[in-house]
């Protein structure tokens, strides 16, 4: 049988984090009362005319940027006309054959060394409006008795990113994701959070034989504002294509929805009902040229980014772990602690599991880190909750040595064992599980002082006999 | 008058085709004119498209001495151009040199071939874009229908007139995938075409001079059946208002009793040149506003 390949491409779009809208001043406000923030612009009321917002063009050449694009000399506003309620002017103003950054490529690190993954264009253009279908009884837009729309949203500066078909699995596509997104947060253009709808990826996908030159028609699954879905959209559309490439069908190119109950794509429409959106240069906006002065200056503002940090940390821990430390946005608390003497392994642990702590307690949680074992739980946390907000004092925390004199415990643990046959019977029988619970009424009746490391081991050691 | 593009904001103008669109005085005298025009003129941070002009200098005098100015003869000469609105335009450019000004043949060739058949593919295209807003949900007519299409469709039905809606079609059409690049990516290269065509004859003239339509004024619904003929009227003016250069129409005389337009473009923002040969030649002619029979 044939070996199968995914070929996968995504569009990502992200809202960019401005002070009013892409093309007028209106005031971005996500949970605003509906419809108070628009304005003759955004509602396209006759002879009201589009500004563009010079912050969402420099952000848009701050992701260009670190992308390694090419940033466009003479960039151009399209209209791309199509008739929708969410559209009032019956177009959306976007960028067509000249966007602002052309071609560049994200680099994923990885284990086997770094993965390519071109990207083909990112443009601005502005978000439509957002559409909520009320009455009947599904919700949804089939058997509602009316559609309202709130304008609030429409005119939002929207970021598209858009990949060249270079990924080979959802795996990979949820890393490029992943790291885009983070990316994306650390140039401070974007929230980039798909629950909040501030990100969302239109994702491609076709297969074809490993070693097969070209691509086969694709599927689109639109608007997918979830990374889970995603990963298991993708999966089921190489199921079903394999599936239906090996029962000797062809496929067209189609849009599909991923639906999650059923783990299948459906389809949505087919490429006969394509829209054609009429694309032309935008004449009530001039051309963009960014001046070379500016493009450097955007330049010298990039901070060290995500993909570089996982490949240094990637010398301390594994690629994977880097990864995951790095994409979570993890990875400067535990830069602080292992440059304060905490092994990495350890660094990464608590800045992935423990709570945030204010820069300026790095030192003193390092300590206090270091000293976990000899500390009471009370202390230890304690230190993590006071820390995320005031500056703390490690030697307050450090005085809380857990009690680990056999001598003051025995007598504890005895009891403990003498009130409970039953479970230390249990343990016993070989059902080892049961030591947890002892280990918990050690901690409830020391009032946390105990120190778990030699608990453990006196409990082990009574029990056995 | 029509300004240089971009020299008055179009905010608040309704759209037709708004690489064309241009908002300019209209007033009784030159002078007027151009004093509208310093007040309307100049750069407006709601339109992107408008630029800074320079300071508008009020016309006055009648000397054109040193001006040059060039009579294009496909704009001058060609058949379809009533007798007595090219003796009228000949008498004023007479009064001109009269006055000074140095008169020379220039040749606008592609431009006035292309002009029309180009304005008719972009005015449409960009109608048919900024017409879509009308749709009857936020402002203006309505009609009501069974569902939310057909209240779309009667709305459009009812409020467009016949000419809009050939325009909308035309500008679909002209958009639409397959025909782009034949139909409005060509006309965009003519339009760049029709500019350089202009600027090289501006290298050697201040301003170029012809009737501003072949014929003077047709009667009401008199071409309505036949939108060709009726588009021809517009021959002479679209060539320039495709390059985006400033002209003025001044009244010259009078051709089977009805007025004739002289019209004088410049390259852009050379309205202060306009006014001054607009200004001395309406001193000159005593061209009388008010009709024979009123008089
Ligand atoms: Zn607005």
């Amino acid at each position: 049988m044939a070996e199968w390949e995914a070929v996968v491409g995504l569009e990502v779009h992200v809202h960019l984090k401005t002070r009013t809208k892409m093309f007028c001043r209106c005031a971005l406000e996500y949970g605003a009362h509906e419809n108070t923030r628009t304005c003759p612009v955004c509602l396209a009321f006759p002879g009201a005319l589009p500004v563009p917002n010079a912050k969402a063009i420099e952000h848009t050449i701050k992701l260009g940027l670190a992308l390694e694009c090419e940033i466009a000399e003479h960039a151009v506003f399209a209209r791309k006309n199509y008739f929708y309620p969410d559209l009032p002017k019956g177009y959306q103003i976007s960028q067509y054959e000249k966007p602002l950054c052309g071609r560049g490529r994200f680099l994923l690190p990885t284990a086997g060394g770094d993965e390519e993954i071109g990207i083909e264009r990112a443009h601005l253009e502005e978000d439509a409006a957002k559409t909520v279908h009320a009455g009947g009884e599904t919700g949804r837009t089939i058997g509602a008795e009316y559609s309202l729309v709130d304008f609030n949203r429409g005119g939002t500066p929207l970021l598209e990113i858009v990949s060249r078909p270079d990924i080979r699995s959802a795996d990979q596509a949820l890393r490029y994701l992943r790291l885009l997104r983070q990316t994306i947060v650390e140039l401070g253009i974007s929230d980039a959070e798909m629950e909040k709808g501030t990100m969302r990826a239109d994702v491609n996908v076709s297969v074809r034989e490993r070693g097969e030159n070209g691509f086969r028609p694709r599927w689109e699954l639109k608007n997918m504002n979830s990374f889970t879905f995603i990963g298991r959209g993708i999966e089921a559309a190489v199921r079903q294509q394999v599936a239906a490439y090996e029962a000797g069908k062809t496929l067209e190119q189609s849009t599909y929805d991923y639906d999650p109950d059923l783990d299948r794509l459906t389809v949505h429409r087919s490429k006969e009902e394509a829209d054609d959106y009429r694309y032309f240069p935008e004449p009530d906006l001039v051309p963009v040229d960014p001046p070379r002065e500016l493009v450097e200056r955007l330049r010298g503002e990039l901070p060290k980014l995500p993909a570089a940090r996982i490949r240094r940390i990637a010398k301390e821990l594994s690629v994977a772990a880097a990864d995951e430390l790095v994409s979570t946005g993890n990875d400067h608390k535990a830069q602080l602690l292992a440059e304060r003497g905490v092994d990495w392994q350890t660094a990464a642990n608590v800045a992935m599991n423990e709570p945030d702590f204010l820069d300026a307690n790095a030192a003193a949680i390092a300590a206090i880190v270091k000293a976990r074992d000899t500390l009471t739980r009370e202390a230890y946390d304690g230190a993590f909750a006071a820390a995320r907000s005031v500056s703390i004092d490690a030697a307050e925390y450090l005085a809380q040595i857990a009690v680990s004199d056999t001598g003051e415990l025995d007598p504890v643990i005895e009891s403990i064992l003498a009130a409970n046959p039953q479970q230390v019977e249990t343990y016993r029988g070989g059902k080892e599980g049961v030591l947890g619970f002892f280990v918990g009424q050690v901690m409830k009746e020391t009032g946390g002082k105990a120190d778990p490391k030699v608990v453990n081991e006196l409990l082990r050691e009574k029990l056995k006999a | 008058m029509r300004p240089t593009y971009g020299t008055v904001s179009r905010y608040g103008v309704v759209a037709f085709a708004s690489s064309l669109d241009q908002v300019g005085p209209v007033a009784r005298t030159v002078r007027d004119c151009a004093f509208l025009y310093s007040v309307i003129s100049g750069k407006d941070p709601c339109d992107s498209t408008t630029v800074d002009v320079p300071p508008v200098e009020l016309p006055d005098g009648i000397d054109l001495k040193g001006v040059r100015i060039g009579v294009p003869k496909e704009m001058n000469e060609t058949e379809g151009i009533e007798p007595g609105v090219a003796a009228a335009v000949q008498a004023a450019l007479a009064k001109a040199e009269e006055l000074g000004a140095e008169l020379g043949e220039c040749s606008l060739p592609r431009s006035v071939e292309y002009g029309m058949p180009c304005y008719y593919l972009v005015a449409p295209a960009e109608a048919s874009s900024n017409l879509a807003r009308y749709d009857g949900v936020r402002y203006g007519l309505r009609v009501e229908g069974r569902d939310r299409l057909e209240m779309y469709e009667k709305t459009r039905d009812a409020g467009f007139g016949d000419e809009p809606k050939r325009r909308i079609m035309l500008g679909t059409y002209a958009l639409s995938a397959g025909y782009y690049e034949a139909y409005y990516g060509q006309a965009q290269k003519v339009r760049t075409l029709i500019k350089r065509e202009h600027d090289e004859v501006f290298e050697r003239f201040d301003l170029i001079a012809s009737p501003t339509s072949p014929t003077v004024a047709f009667a009401l619904g008199a071409k309505t059946a036949d939108p060709i003929a009726m588009y021809l009227s517009d021959v002479l003016t679209i060539p320039s208002c495709m390059a985006g250069l400033p002209g003025l129409n001044v009244p010259c005389g009078l051709s089977e009793g009805l007025p004739v337009g002289l019209q004088l473009i410049g390259p852009q923002r050379s309205e202060n040149v306009l006014f001054r040969v607009g200004h001395a030649l309406e001193q000159s002619l005593g061209f009388d506003p008010v009709p024979e029979r009123l008089r």
